[in-house]
């Protein structure tokens, strides 16, 4: 039983439905009824043994429950229980607010595997709120343009939307096509999104103080130039290093992540202080020099084909 | 500090220069003093704080941070300031945050042993915006790509003044510029510009397209590749400016002390080299000397340098520009005889008998410096910008040669989501292409949509921003020489390469060798 492997397993417990994470082509799949209806979505036929937060079953022996990760919607750690040892795989994760998904759980354990991202102290993510405030500001300068956000189709995208609804924005938003039908399984899942247009075949006037919404992919693409004047923003934890930001041509950089940032990072290890971490993705030298700071037992565990989605 | 700390993130992230001088201007017109004249001195590059070395930041760094994680950290930003603004803690009080001139006058009043202490309680002030910019705003250098004349126009936008107002009283007032606020809001009198060395407008020239003038009306002289550049002395001092008004004294030092005479002239700035016996090299071996703040003495013995001089605009104190050029030229002459000839000399008056023997010396002229002719009205007053039928710029006909598209690049602000800058190549003996240079001009709109769906059909590989493509599409360059360089694998650079054909019809393998570019070398 492998949990989110990279290629076709005959038996795989995935964590959420991110394309790094969650493959097509496995056997049996044990996931969280959203992840499952998220896979079902992106790979078609895909079926499996829907799995609700704390809900557990066995094999050989292994008492595996799912608990939430506060990632995307539907996405989970992995909690596996043999002869009194607890191992938690957290899978990507994070410890804010999101109006999107389930808030993190914190699950007591002896093994962490932990992702790290934005495992180097230069990554804090600034309060969601100040970044939307941003973004309304800079539309508000920018009436007669629009504003062009790049954001991942999963999960980012939906939760900016939901933030600025809540912000009080409620003018439609126009999402590239590619994001329809993601929308739509947010919404089936009472994540309430409000009003809005796919932003294809409209003319130019129409989008005039628009907000738009597409995947990073999709921004430098010929898709992009039928917008009128858009100021250039992106939605991401990587924007908060300016050069970063400056080499994706981005005008208007957001920080705002689905990960968790440093300082989630290390307060959820002093938090569940396990007696072993192990570091799976992203800057695993730079959180593993913490934990020998902090006199953590932590190592380094490569895996294979882990790319943040749409990083690439 | 926020207002500021704003300002500075628009102006990294703003790529349009309209843009930039709005963002500029409404600080300037919004900010109370002295906090925007700080501001305006650290974005012209005059605002120094000497007790604050980058030393400091480090060492304030080491202090706080495991040195293991900083590394780690400086490494992924590439830069010290930048990396100590982001790691820093918020401090989470209700700490207010430092004005501007809060900051200045606590660093400058600080010894240097104790400015990294204060410079740590001023960052507890701050979030992290706030603190990068403090960390730039101490150690000068801002690095948003502004320069001091840009900043300049800003200022005169924001309070109605023309940029050579404010040029021509910059340079006797100091930091915060309360005495200029006050003028540009009309409170007070034109500052006393006295005795300094400031920069007057280049008069600048026009294309001389598909036409011909009379010798006996226009003077002809060689058009050299260097820099354009002024020298203003008012014997006191001496500055060297840019053709965009930016100081250049400090790069080019020897020229500004062997300048031996009290007025403003106008030349082009060159270097001496060996291959040329003396004479003006090409444009190439002055590029060592460009973009550098301070020079070495090894620089200097290895690229020596000297003024050719065009033009004079005051002779003393005595304001010349709305005499004739003929009557400037006669007291440029004299005013050259008495400078040291290492460092000066004049731009020589082409002798020809009418305008088809300019024309064949024009296309004779092998020179590498000489980039083509220039005609200059008798009779036209020295003034400021482009005026039609005053000055020409005649510069030799184009080379050109058939290279091959290799890869392609996004372009940035409007052209951000087309492929608009390409690198090209020639073929080698054996059969590959190495690049020559790279273009982003030259094609109209409806080319450049052709060039874009090019590279998007045609890409081969990814490297970043870059895409490598097919190597079937020949573009015609048009350059004005070609030299060598380690730029390129191919150990040859073209000087202001832009495509001036796309040759859809052309096999690739039917372009241009390396060896038949090499043969263009002047």
């Amino acid at each position: 039983m492998w949990i989110d492997p990279s290629r076709p397993a005959e038996r795989a417990l995935v964590t959420h439905g991110h394309a790094d994470h969650a493959r097509s082509g496995h056997g049996a799949v044990w996931a969280t009824p959203e992840t499952l209806a998220i896979m079902a979505l992106r790979y078609g036929t895909e079926t499996g043994t829907p799995t609700p937060y704390g809900d557990g079953f066995e094999a050989n022996g292994v008492k595996i429950s799912f608990h939430p990760a506060g990632h995307v919607l539907g996405s989970a750690q992995i909690l596996l229980e043999y002869a009194g040892e607890r191992v938690v795989v957290t899978g990507d994760y994070k410890r804010r607010f999101d109006p999107t998904c389930a808030p993190f759980e914190a699950v007591a354990c002896d093994i962490l595997i932990t992702e790290a991202t934005f495992g180097l102290p230069v990554f804090t993510h600034p309060p969601i709120e100040v970044e939307i405030a941003k973004l309304l500001a800079a539309r508000g300068a920018n009436i007669d343009g629009c504003i062009l956000i790049g954001a991942y189709a999963l999960g980012k995208a939906q939760r900016v939307i939901a933030e600025l609804r809540r912000a009080g924005y409620d003018a439609p938003v126009y999402i590239h096509g590619a994001m329809q039908k993601m929308c739509d399984l947010y919404a089936a899942h009472d994540v309430p999104l409000g009003d809005l247009i796919l932003a294809t075949g409209l003319a130019k006037a129409e989008m005039k103080g628009a907000i738009v919404i597409a995947p990073p992919s999709a921004m430098n693409d010929r898709w992009a130039q039928r917008l009128p004047d858009p100021i250039t923003a992106m939605a991401s934890g990587w924007m908060r290093v300016r050069q970063r930001a400056r080499q994706r041509n981005v005008e208007l950089p957001l920080v705002i992540s689905d990960h968790a940032d440093w300082n989630e990072l290390t307060e959820t290890l002093l938090e569940l202080r396990p007696t072993e971490t192990w570091i799976t993705h992203g800057r695993t030298d730079a959180l593993g020099r913490w934990c020998e700071l902090h006199q953590l037992k932590a190592r380094a565990l490569d895996l294979v084909g882990r790319e943040d989605e749409d990083e690439s | 500090m926020q207002a500021f700390a704003a300002l500075i993130d628009g102006l990294i992230y703003t790529r349009s220069r309209d843009l930039k001088i709005r963002l500029i201007t409404e600080y300037l017109r919004d900010m109370p003093d002295p906090d925007r004249g700080w501001a305006l001195a650290a974005l012209a590059g005059t605002l120094s704080i000497a007790t604050v070395k980058s030393a400091a930041i480090r060492i304030m760094a080491e202090e706080r941070f495991d040195p293991m994680l900083f590394r780690m950290s400086r490494d992924y930003v590439g830069d010290t300031a930048e990396t100590v603004a982001l790691m820093w803690p918020d401090v989470k009080t209700d700490a207010v945050a430092p004005t501007v001139s809060e900051v200045i006058d606590l660093l400058n009043s600080a010894s240097r042993a104790r400015a990294p202490i204060v410079l740590a309680e001023l960052m507890d002030r701050l979030d992290a915006n706030g603190r990068y910019a403090l960390l730039k705003l101490a150690t000068g250098g801002m690095r948003v790509g502004i320069s001091a004349r840009l900043a300049k126009t800003a200022f005169g936008m924001a309070f109605g003044l023309s940029v050579d107002d404010v040029e021509e009283v910059w340079h006797v007032l100091r930091p915060p510029y309360a005495e200029l606020f006050a003028w540009g809001e009309g409170k007070s009198e034109r500052p006393d510009p006295a005795d300094s060395a400031f920069f007057r407008p280049f008069m600048l020239a026009h294309p001389l397209e598909d036409c011909t003038v009379q010798l006996s009306v226009f003077a002809a002289e060689w058009k050299w590749d260097g820099i354009r550049i002024q020298i203003a002395s008012t014997g006191g001092e001496t500055r060297l400016f840019s053709r965009g008004g930016d100081e250049v004294t400090a790069a080019f030092p020897e020229i500004a002390a062997a300048f031996d005479g009290i007025g403003v002239v106008d030349g082009e700035l060159l270097v001496r080299g060996d291959v040329q016996g003396g004479e003006a090299a090409s444009f190439n071996a002055l590029q060592q000397r460009l973009g550098r703040k301070n020079v070495t003495a090894a620089m200097q013995a290895e690229y020596p340098v000297f003024v050719r001089l065009y033009d004079i605009l005051f002779d003393g104190t005595q304001d010349v520009r709305s005499q004739p050029w003929s009557a400037r030229r006669e007291r440029l002459e004299l005013f050259a005889a008495k400078l040291d000839t290492v460092r000066f000399d004049l731009s020589t008056i082409i002798e020809a008998r009418d305008f088809d023997h300019l024309a064949e010396m024009r296309s004779g002229a092998r020179e590498a410096a000489i980039e083509g002719v220039m005609l200059k009205r008798r009779d036209s007053p020295y003034l400021a910008g482009r005026k039609v039928g005053l000055w020409y710029k005649w510069k030799r006909e184009p080379l050109i040669a058939d290279c091959v598209m290799m890869y392609a690049q996004r372009g940035s602000g409007k052209r951000s989501s087309y492929y608009s800058d390409y690198t090209f190549g020639c073929w080698t003996p054996d059969g590959a292409l190495l690049p020559v240079g790279k273009a982003y001009s030259g094609f109209s709109d409806a080319e450049l949509k052709w060039l874009d769906r090019f590279v998007r059909d045609n890409t081969v590989a990814r490297f970043g921003p870059v895409r490598e493509v097919e190597k079937s599409l020949v573009l015609e360059v048009a350059f004005d020489a070609v030299h060598e360089s380690k730029r390129h694998k191919s150990g040859i650079a073209m000087r202001f390469p832009r495509i001036s054909r796309l040759r859809s019809d052309k096999p690739a393998d039917e372009a241009d060798t390396i060896a038949a570019l090499r043969a263009m070398i002047g």
